[in-house]
């Protein structure tokens, strides 16, 4: 079963992932521009960016364990999950800094201090921009396994990425609730004892 | 429709559409997103509705909305509203100063506070089943503050009468402070000698004082309040900077000749 999905999988091209993921970034511009987004386009587009680019934070963060837990191969995808995810934290963070503080960068710095939560953001922002720029091949080949100690980072920048998205609730959600026993799940899989764990 | 007289209190600003003002709301007795109170405020019933007035009163008792709806002729007043989120609109209100009123129950010498209260109604409001404030939510204006001619009873908005999501049947706006202070669905008001509990202060005394009122210049602990986004500019409209007491300042600046706003805030 597992075997015919992996199959399958192997025939889908690497490019249709990348396209699949701007989707959610059309339909955004789309509810924008028909006017669907509602009365606070700002906030609406700021907070939809930033929750396509948590699940793209978490997929990417599921692919090891999903090989090893239930044997499913998404590893060709994973660069794709991780450029994508990129791309809407950058766009999340610049919807803030241009539409929501209207470029006010002094305000904006001020409130980065005053809020947590937006530094935990930041912080995480800027924990995968190095991730990105070594995610080309050539980086792979020439970093060798300093380019797996690199990539660990991606822990800390989803784990922050999650509690910046929860501390900016005033009272956490279920569904807030969800996406931090998403990121304890996976967390707790690549614990030591746990990371040989497997289902078939 | 409702009628109501001009104001020389309103300003010449551009309202907010009704949609905007009735689709984009903080009533946290029915939930806590924005959307929450157009989705869920329906099932409350606002008729009949009754206000008790008591405490430091000469009159005291149980007043009928109609009758308190009588109190004094009906105004439309355009006020721009502040969020202590830092977010701004302009809002045509319909209704009359909360003077009128408190001056019809006659305050005794002794009365210094007036307290307000919100609706207790768990079954009709599913915010107040859940749990985070201690229902009903209270607010509270010192007695020159609420006799202030700017202070509004509203009762309608844009001609008709209010929606159940902004507060029905009969809110408080008070427009030089954050609109928190704004106390919706009142049914209780009481005259005190002393400073009344209210809801936010009570929860967060760090971040949210009696007063509330807007100033530029003392920020909330967790972000800027120099500048608001006024809902509706658009994407790119920006901020605009916020006016002392929301541009209300000639009005109302005298009434804290010699208090220390940035501990009394």
């Amino acid at each position: 079963m597992i075997g015919a999905v992996n199959g399958a999988l192997r025939r889908v091209p690497v490019w249709a992932v990348y396209l699949a993921g701007l989707l959610p970034l059309c339909w955004i511009i789309w509810l924008t521009l028909a006017g669907g987004i509602g009365v606070d386009p700002v906030k609406a587009i700021e907070h939809r960016l930033g929750k396509v680019a948590l699940w793209f934070l978490i997929g990417g963060l599921a692919v090891t364990p999903l090989r090893r837990i239930a044997g499913l191969n998404l590893i060709r995808f994973r660069r794709a999950l991780g450029l994508t995810a990129f791309l809407y934290v950058c766009l999340h963070a610049l919807a803030w800094i241009w539409f929501d503080m209207g470029l006010l960068w002094a305000q904006a710095a001020a409130d980065l201090v005053k809020r947590p939560y937006l530094l935990f953001g930041m912080v995480a922002l800027a924990l995968i921009v190095p991730l990105a720029l070594t995610s080309n091949t050539a980086s792979v080949r020439r970093l060798g396994p300093a380019w797996r100690r690199l990539h660990w980072l991606t822990y800390p920048a989803v784990a922050l990425g999650v509690v910046h998205y929860l501390w900016q609730m005033k009272v956490i959600s279920t569904e807030g609730w969800l996406w931090a026993a998403a990121l304890a799940g996976l967390l707790v899989l690549r614990l030591p004892g746990l990371a040989r764990l497997r289902l078939v | 429709g409702l009628s109501a007289a001009p104001s020389a209190y309103s300003t010449d600003a551009k309202p907010n559409t009704l949609e905007e003002i009735t689709s984009y709301n903080n009533f946290y007795e029915f939930g806590w997103d924005k959307g929450d109170p157009a989705k869920y405020a329906g099932a409350l019933t606002t008729d009949p509705w009754s206000v008790e007035i008591g405490g430091l009163v000469g009159r005291p008792g149980r007043y009928d909305l109609a009758d308190v709806l009588k109190t004094a002729p009906l105004e439309e007043r355009i006020y721009r509203f502040r969020c202590v989120e830092a977010w701004s609109m302009v809002i045509p209100w319909i209704g009359f100063p909360l003077a009128a009123l408190l001056a019809r129950v006659e305050p005794q010498p002794g009365a210094k506070y007036v307290a307000l209260e919100t609706l207790l109604r768990p079954e009709e409001m599913p915010g107040q089943r859940a749990g985070g404030i201690d229902w009903p939510y209270v607010e509270g204006l010192r007695l020159d503050e609420a006799m202030h001619p700017l202070t509004l009873l509203a009762s309608g908005l844009y001609g008709e009468e209010l929606p159940k999501q902004n507060g029905a049947p009969l809110r408080l706006v008070v427009p030089w402070k954050y609109g928190f202070k704004s106390i919706k669905s009142i049914v209780k008001i009481t005259l005190t000698a002393e400073e009344p509990r209210t809801t936010w202060k009570a929860l967060q005394p760090r971040e949210y004082g009696f007063y509330a009122n807007v100033n530029p210049e003392v920020d909330h602990p967790r972000w800027s309040q120099a500048s608001e986004r006024r809902i509706g500019a658009g994407l790119l409209a920006g901020r605009e900077p916020t006016l002392m007491f929301n541009g209300y300042a000639d009005e109302v600046a005298g009434l804290y000749a010699g208090l220390d706003l940035r501990k009394n805030y």
